[in-house]
């Protein structure tokens, strides 16, 4: 265990103290975004300030007049939350410094979906990451857009299917391949890039605590779980997740001052097949087993290129 | 406009205070007085985008800031949608929050500009009012703010430099009001007040900062003890009465503006109410019109005013929220209103025309002028065709003015 590795049970404890985040919201059963929310928020020491983009969360939390945010919360729109929150966090240095801001600083929070982050929202991120705002922007990763229905976007896999991608005799879900966002975000060095997963807790608290502490932007990509889009049983969210990590489709790892990092390993690689099987987006893939052996082989090379970078950073550091 | 100038000089002269100092007159540009504007007010937080005819005014603030003059911070976003939206997050963050655009600029940011007013963040907004593309065109006419139109910003239009200072030092006032709280966009018309000088009289720094006075923002969301929802989703059972409360906030503006007029008048000798009424008395023939061209209709009405033609200008710097009553009144004993618009809606009325023929109907006969799409001249000569039209037969159609006249056709 990392020495600055978080215990369950004080996440446990503040959120029995002082929840940030309440039940009697109306997303989905099953969900993985709450897990997202309730990590990062009980992981954060500071008081939090949050923006939060369009989406299923925004959606299904503060439905006016009920809001399930017991944390300052601000929404505005989709595309924009990296410069609404840009502009939260510089309002919050020129009080402080002229005098009429006072007490425990807070951590500015951003959580947007992989349309509001991959998509609509690249540009304001990129244009917040590049000036240097303090903030930790979390993308829940559920590659689709699903607030609006399941529709494509550049985080849902090649072959997935989504309503604007179906799947008919002349097409097999979407044709092109994900985004590798994490990359692009690191390609702004910015102190503190990550990716997590609803599916190992620990790691994603201690990743949110390490991106609050940053002196600069801080960007968390972790993959949640949308049962609805993905068309997984309700029980099976962290499951499916933990398969997508195990077959190192999605490496928890983080990029400190520029240096890559595994936080976890998985003992024995499943293959992809197994995090694929199980979702009834991917079904038709069991009759192309050629794309089922893209996605293993892409998989592989990826995986291959992190690890030589891992080892080509543990090499400088030596 | 050479007249312009010319005019606004006189008219800052002739109202030289009676109470009230004037600290300096000195040669700005439109663009340089509003950015002396912002410096005296020295906001917080100034999220920035450059495009012509605005440009000027946000590198006139960097050197103040750059100079020491001023103490809050630029934000240098990516694009005017991130500089609105950084604008919303700084003003509801408890923060006094300024940024300037133009043209497609403004467009860029009308679909957060809608939000700001929603969420009642009063930022204030110079605007270098500029020809939307296409075709792409980077000189003066209203089509950029008629687009933001119905965003639930309070609208102003300055007739010169001088009044685009007044303006911008006035705007915070009205829209920081606890009764208002709606964001403000303070329109000066791009090249002809924006990059031209003038004498301009500026009030003393710390006069005006008493004006202005300090920022409060209630609810603010950097109270972190005091944790509110901002932006909540509003379905059917609300949608209606969040707009309509909204909506009335901006009405309020109307007594707010004339509160703030007065205090500004008692203060600079300098009056920036609602409506301008300019040899109204026993006037029948009427323009309508915002901005710099009001300045050439002054000019043109003296003329005929002085070969004993009945006419006269109503001049609106405050075009949201539309001082309807007002406007009623004072043209209640006119024979024959001549609307002059910078913009049009194709397919229907142009919008100046059709918010006064509604304010109208009924008390007299209105007629649409469209003139000075795209920065084309304005001048005397467009104002005489307007007021040799008034009155005459005719009206059922937009008139253009200068139409024809670019040298190109
Ligand atoms: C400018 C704009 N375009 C489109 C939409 C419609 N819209 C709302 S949420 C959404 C998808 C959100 O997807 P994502 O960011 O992945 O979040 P999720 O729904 O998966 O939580 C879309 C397309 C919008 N609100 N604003
Ligand atoms: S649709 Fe998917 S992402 Fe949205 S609330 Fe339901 S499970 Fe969560
Ligand atoms: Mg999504």
């Amino acid at each position: 265990m990392n020495a600055d590795a978080v215990r369950l049970r004080d996440l446990a404890r503040r959120e029995e103290a002082a929840p940030r985040f309440l039940g009697g919201h109306a997303l989905c059963a099953g969900c993985g975004i709450p897990v997202v929310v309730r990590t990062v928020l009980n992981a954060i020491e500071t008081p939090v300030v949050v923006v939060n983009a369009t989406g299923c969360l925004e959606v299904a939390t503060t439905r006016y007049p009920g809001t399930a945010w017991n944390v300052p919360w601000l929404h505005v729109a989709f595309e924009n939350a990296a410069a609404v929150a840009s502009g939260v966090e510089t309002a919050e240095r020129v009080l402080r410094r002229r005098g009429r801001l006072a007490g425990e600083r807070p951590t500015v929070v951003v959580f947007a979906g992989d349309g509001g982050t991959y998509d609509i929202g690249l540009q304001a991120l990129s244009g917040a990451l590049e000036r240097g705002h303090r903030l930790v922007y979390v993308c829940y990763d559920n590659e689709a857009y699903m607030n609006t229905g399941i529709q494509r976007s550049s985080a849902t896999p090649a072959g997935a299917r989504t309503t604007t991608t179906p799947v008919g005799p002349d097409a097999l879900g979407k044709a092109q391949r994900r985004k590798d966002l994490t990359a692009i975000v690191a390609a702004h060095r910015i102190p503190y890039v990550a990716q997590a997963a609803i599916s190992h807790v620990q790691d994603l608290a201690a990743k949110a605590r390490r991106a609050a502490a940053a002196d600069g932007p801080a960007f968390l990509n972790v993959l949640s779980a949308c049962p609805l889009g993905w068309g997984t049983p309700t029980r099976d969210s962290i499951l499916s997740v933990r398969l997508a990590v195990d077959s190192r489709y999605w490496p928890l790892f983080e990029i400190v001052d520029g240096r890559y990092r595994l936080t976890y390993e998985p003992a024995r690689a499943v293959p992809v097949s197994e995090w694929v099987g199980g979702q009834e987006r991917f079904r038709h893939l069991a009759a192309h087993p050629e794309m089922l052996a893209a996605l293993q082989a892409e998989v592989d090379d990826a995986w291959r290129r992190l690890r030589d970078q891992v080892a080509r950073d543990d090499a400088r550091s030596a | 406009m050479a007249s312009d100038g010319a005019r606004s000089a006189a008219v800052a002269g002739a109202d030289a205070p009676a109470e009230g100092r004037v600290a300096a007159r000195r040669l700005l540009t439109g663009a340089q007085a509003a950015a002396e504007a912002m410096r005296q007010i020295d906001p917080d937080v100034v999220p920035v985008y450059p495009i012509t005819p605005q440009t000027p005014i946000i590198e006139a603030f960097a050197r103040h800031l750059a100079e020491g003059r001023v103490h809050g911070e630029m934000v240098h976003v990516e694009s005017e949608h991130s500089a609105m939206s950084a604008a919303v997050g700084s003003a509801l963050a408890g923060a006094r929050t300024m940024t300037a655009t133009a043209s497609q600029g403004l467009a860029y940011m009308v679909e957060v500009l809608y939000l700001a007013a929603s969420l009642r963040a009063p930022i204030v907004v110079a605007v270098g009012n500029r020809a939307l593309s296409g075709p792409i065109n980077i000189h003066g006419d209203h089509s950029d703010a008629m687009l933001a139109r119905d965003s639930g910003a309070v609208q102003l239009f300055a007739e010169n430099a001088q009044e685009a200072y007044d303006l911008m030092l006035c705007a915070p006032r009205l829209c920081e009001h606890p009764e208002v709280r709606l964001p403000a966009l303070v329109g000066q018309d791009g090249f002809t007040i924006s990059h031209s000088a003038e004498p301009v009289a500026l009030l003393e720094d710390a006069e005006a900062q008493a004006f202005v006075g300090p920022y409060r923002e209630e609810d603010a969301l950097l109270d972190v003890d005091r944790p509110l929802t901002h932006g909540a989703f509003a379905m059917p059972d609300a949608y209606f009465e969040i707009k309509v409360e909204q909506a009335k906030a901006l009405e309020r503006a109307e007594g707010v503006w004339a509160e703030t007029a007065a205090a500004y008048r008692r203060l600079s000798g300098r009056d920036v109410a609602a409506v301008e009424a300019y040899r109204l008395e026993g006037a029948g023939r009427v323009l309508v019109a915002m901005g710099s061209a009001a300045g050439t209709a002054k000019d043109v009405v003296d003329e005929l005013r002085a070969r004993g033609e009945d006419v006269g200008l109503l001049k609106i710097r405050l075009f949201r929220p539309f001082p309807r009553a007002r406007i009623a009144a004072l043209l209640s004993g006119a024979t024959a209103v001549g609307v002059l618009d910078r913009a049009l809606s194709p397919g229907g009325w142009p919008p100046l025309y059709a918010e006064v023929a509604a304010t109208l109907a009924g008390q007299v006969r209105v007629q649409s002028f469209v003139a000075g799409l795209g920065g084309r001249d304005v001048g005397p000569e467009e104002i005489h065709a307007l007021f040799a039209a008034l009155g005459g037969a005719g009206g059922q159609e937009s008139v253009y003015l200068g139409l024809g006249r670019g040298g190109w056709r």
